[in-house]
């Protein structure tokens, strides 16, 4: 082997050492680079990511603060339901998902697709819920396969609920999901897609209240989202507990009352001296615990479809004519303009011509000779035709106003409609015609163009009981946001006027007689409660057009009875209004308010309370008509 | 047989660097494998020492024997492990599912990290005795040949990733014996051009569909780019001085896989951030140029190419593993020798240091 040559091959294989040593320097300085790259350049992106990957932000519901009524009686509480909820982060096929939870559920497929579609823009993170309130069974049967469904979430949530089920539901209203269209109105601001609010009553209007702070809870989770430790936890915060104005006896009694009886309809029972709501019904009602877990599509249609409407709120949202319970109006502002005084006299023989066209008495043969007081007693529309008339539109208007009717009331409920007070000004507006004179003796009976709302009625009588102050019906009395009961104050009223020298007491001895005379109000008496009321009549027909009568069953056309009542004469401490749908007669819805009036004074003087009484003929009838049906 | 002069010859640095990095390998096990929910580590970090102490041992005995005698009897070390090879191969078509290991109740041996230690001691024998110069294309095919009976052996088993270790080794000891550049220019154009072909014929679908999503990870981030999305995560979530020893969340909370195996060093990244990453890379760095020098000082040609053969097939494994824990290269079986998980792997890699401070050792030696 040549020396040389030796030299030579080894200087040759030094350099391809060197070559080699060289190339693996460049290697690692490259590599190097790529980590500081990651490492330094993009650090904080892949630190989110890797937060991301790892934590979990869970929502802890807050409960929504409890309702109680004026004496502390739990009205609306919370229950702990179950809720099943998928986090599509952690599913590579959430079809396949779907269809194994319907699967082991017995929950609709398709259903559950659409929940999972409407939340499809939230970040994959965020659990959705499938199933809220789910029963055990299927609690039970999701834990069994929480190995082939480590996407699916249980969670134990706050969840509204209402012992009494349709007790007051129209008051309370109703909890749900917030909808997309809620979400878009900056009161919304800040609520998440997904986030039960109230939709309706009570639950809606004072939502943000009621609503509470939710918690969080932060967790570590591995990469099959098993939880392996809490890092964090907010605890929620319950929402303001509301102590509502409501007399839950009361309420029951008006309810045993309706059920009694057999009516649909409302009552608006309230303190005249303030304005509290005592009691507050419509009827047929809805269960509000069928909205808490997302009420299913059978149940909603059936809700809508229903012929009686048990999703209308009656005593704000129903419109009818007050029939005569507005002579209370028709005297109000007649004695108050000094168009007459209580013992002001006209003859009624059984009807009268006004503007050439002979109007009638509900008494063909005629009530004789009469004063205010027994004009209002006997409800001779004569008299109050006549006296209508020399009032005038403009001025029954302005009263009627003051008296409540065709404004809102106020009352902290949502959707209150404002019924319809006609007057000139409003005729040429709306139909760009003048007031004919002829129009006003109709209105005067409560009939024609007016129609009002059960609770305007009952804020018309209040505010005769009280004297003339309208105030503001209200439902809350006190708040507890965890500091302790605080006070709410009384809304100021909507109006006030004083009435006139022995303007007052005509109208009170009026309403006296109804009841304790010879009027249609005996079946409201209660012996020394000096009962004071007025029954009405809203005529079914007259209002909804013979056009809509047909394919109507004779039940559907019979008319609505009213009554409004106060008590006691002299110091008035309970009044309100009892609308009984289809009743016929005023005199039908009596016994009712009695029963709740006879409750109020046994509560107060701490005797027992009351049980209605046998119920009078008319429910069977009402039983029978059901039954054709 | 071991004269104390050559103990003042071995390369102490070499071993400390070495050592070093096993160590750092244990800690990243340990934490890789730790259970915060029980705030115990798994037991992988003492079969770990366990591995490293044996391949201690199997360094000194390397180390102990001259490597001209080592060289000598290498076919029968070569044959041996063929044999293993064809075993494991049989065995695992009888038991069903990929056979790589022979289980020998504590632990399982894996022949095909000894192929690599086989392959290149019977190449450098091959090429370094008695011959001088440039290697003529017959010794080159005989090299080949060499290759690649085991190579198709451990690909079959399949194990791509490992047989692919074998070219390194290959293609380092023809390169410092004198492969010609033109030569090599040659092979790497060939390889260019029959790139499409071997996409379309040689390729299975699993591993076509690997190759892609390597290019564009974000088209199955739940499927075949998961890993190396989490891999990127790992690294870059780290940041300068790292989340701390057991603070590391990707690994331990399982969304990056077998991260006490492949990726291993994507954890390292992650606990002890770039700081860390530059310390380690530095100490392979250094454990590679080292040897290299060691073939450079080497008494013969044997010597030389012996440590350039396993130190390419090392090197190899080095950046690919390293690379692919950040995510830069597809996701393949290939371990990160002297820190990852595994047994087999650390007694041949250890092994094949006793060769290397072999060589350097007896470089005065006759």
């Amino acid at each position: 082997m040549p020396v040389t040559s030796n030299l030579v091959d080894r200087r040759d294989l030094a350099l391809r050492l060197w070559l080699m040593q060289a190339i693996t320097v460049v290697v690692f300085s490259s590599l190097a680079i790529s980590f500081w790259y990651f490492q330094i350049v993009q650090h904080a992106r892949f630190q989110e990511m890797a937060e991301n990957n790892h934590q979990r932000t869970l929502a802890l519901r807050a409960p929504r603060g409890v309702l109680f009524d004026r004496y502390g009686k739990v009205l609306v509480e919370n229950r702990y339901a179950f809720n099943i909820s998928l986090v599509r982060e952690q599913t590579k096929d959430i079809p396949r998902t779907v269809q194994f939870l319907a699967g082991i559920s017995g929950a609709d497929e398709e259903t559950l697709r659409e929940i999972v579609d409407r939340h499809r823009d939230e970040p994959a993170y965020r659990p959705i819920v499938l199933i809220e309130d789910a029963t055990l069974a299927q609690v039970a049967a999701v834990r069994a396969h929480k190995l082939e469904l480590p996407e699916i979430d249980i969670e134990e949530v706050p969840t509204r609920h209402y012992p009494s089920e349709s007790f007051a539901a129209h008051l309370f209203g109703y909890v749900g999901e917030v909808t997309d269209a809620q979400l878009a109105r900056a009161d919304y601001r800040g609520i998440h897609p997904g986030t039960i609010v109230g939709q309706s009553g009570i639950e809606h209007v004072y939502n943000k209240r009621l609503m509470g702070r939710d918690g969080a809870r932060q967790v570590v989770v591995n990469s099959t989202g098993r939880e392996i430790v809490t890092i964090g936890e907010i605890q929620p915060t319950e929402g303001h507990r509301l102590q509502l104005t409501l007399d839950s006896d009361l309420q029951r009694a008006a309810e045993e009352g309706f059920k009694a009886t057999g009516f649909a309809g409302a009552a608006v029972i309230l303190d005249p001296r303030n304005g509290e709501v005592l009691t507050f019904l419509s009827l047929p009602a809805y269960d509000p615990n069928a909205f808490t877990g997302g009420i299913d599509r059978v149940t909603w249609g059936q809700l809508n479809t229903d012929k009686l409407r048990p999703l209308q709120n009656r005593a704000i949202q129903g419109r009818y004519s007050p029939g005569s319970t507005f002579k209370v109006v028709v005297a109000t502002a007649a004695l108050q303009e000094g168009v007459i005084t209580p013992s002001f006299r006209v003859h009624c023989s059984g009807g009268a011509f006004f503007y050439g066209r002979y109007f009638q008495c509900h008494l063909k043969r005629g009530h004789g000779s009469l004063d205010l007081r027994h004009a209002i007693e006997q409800s001779c529309n004569v008299y109050f035709y006549t006296v209508g008339n020399m009032v005038g539109i403009d001025r029954l208007h302005r009263w009627a106003t003051a008296l409540g009717l065709g404004v809102k009331s106020g009352i902290d409920l949502p959707n209150e409609v404002e019924g319809l007070m006609p007057s000139s000004a409003w005729k040429k507006a709306k139909k760009g015609e003048k007031w004919y004179a002829g129009e006003t003796i109709s209105v005067s009976i409560g009939q024609g163009q007016v129609s009002v709302t059960p609770i305007q009625l009952a804020m018309t009588i209040a505010t005769v009981a009280n004297g003339g102050t309208r105030f503001t019906p209200h439902l809350l009395k006190a708040y507890d946001d965890g500091g302790g009961w605080k006070p709410v104050p009384a809304p100021p009223p909507q109006s006030i006027f004083r009435f006139k020298a022995g303007a007052l007491e005509a109208l009170r001895d009026g309403l006296w007689l109804v009841v304790n005379g010879f009027g249609t109000g005996g079946r409201g008496r209660i012996e020394g409660r000096d009962v004071c009321a007025k029954t009405g009549t809203a005529q079914v027909i007259s209002l909804q057009g013979g056009k809509e009568a047909a394919g109507r069953t004779d039940k559907d056309l019979r008319d609505h009875g009213w009554f409004v009542f106060f008590a006691p004469r002299d110091n008035p401490q309970i009044a309100g209004v009892v609308f009984a749908e289809h009743a016929e007669h005023g005199y039908l819805a009596a016994p009712i308010a009695k029963h709740v009036m006879m409750t109020y004074f046994a509560k107060k003087e701490g005797k027992p309370l009351p049980e209605f009484p046998t119920p009078p003929r008319p429910a069977q009838v009402v039983a029978a008509a059901g039954a054709v049906q | 047989m071991f004269e104390r002069r050559l103990y003042f010859h071995l390369d102490w640095l070499l071993l400390v660097a070495i050592l070093t990095l096993c160590g750092i390998g244990v800690l990243t096990i340990y934490s890789a494998t730790y259970d915060p929910t029980k705030h115990a580590a798994a037991s992988l970090f003492r079969t770990q020492l366990y591995a490293i102490g044996i391949g201690l041992g199997a360094l000194l005995f390397c180390l102990a024997l001259d490597y001209r005698h080592l060289a000598s009897s290498s076919l029968i070390f070569y044959a041996g492990t063929l044999v293993l090879l064809i075993y494991v191969l049989v065995s695992g078509a009888v038991r069903g599912g990929a056979g790589r290991w022979i289980p020998l109740g504590l632990v399982n041996l894996q022949p095909s990290e000894f192929a690599k230690l086989a392959v290149a001691l019977v190449l450098a024998l091959l090429f370094g005795e008695g011959h001088r110069g440039a290697r003529s294309t017959g010794d080159l095919l005989l090299g080949g040949a060499f290759v690649a009976v085991p190579f198709v052996l451990i690909a079959r088993e399949p194990d791509l990733g490992t047989a692919l270790t074998l070219l390194p080794i290959y293609l380092g000891i023809a390169y410092v014996a004198g492969l010609r550049m033109r030569l090599l220019a040659v092979v790497l154009g060939l390889a260019i051009v029959a790139a499409p072909f071997a996409w379309t014929y040689a390729l299975k679908e699993y591993q076509r569909s690997r190759l892609q999503t390597f290019v564009n990870p974000e088209q199955d981030p739940r499927g075949a780019g998961y890993q190396q999305i989490q891999a990127r995560i790992t690294v870059g979530s780290g940041g300068l001085r790292g989340k701390g020893f057991l603070q590391g969340t990707q690994g331990q909370y399982k969304f990056l896989p077998v991260a006490h195996n492949d990726f291993i060093f994507s954890v390292l990244a992650e606990e002890r951030g770039f700081i860390g990453v530059l310390v380690t890379l530095g100490l392979y760095l250094f454990v590679i140029l080292r040897s290299l020098e060691a073939a450079r000082l080497s008494k013969d040609r044997l010597g030389a190419y012996l440590v350039a053969g396993v130190i390419s097939g090392f090197t190899f494994q080095v950046i690919y593993n390293i690379t692919m824990s950040a995510g830069l290269a597809p996701v393949k079986g290939l371990t990160l020798p002297l820190m990852s998980y595994g047994g087999s792997s650390m007694i041949a890699t250890l092994a094949g240091f006793g060769l290397i401070l072999n060589v350097r050792m007896r470089r005065f030696t006759n």
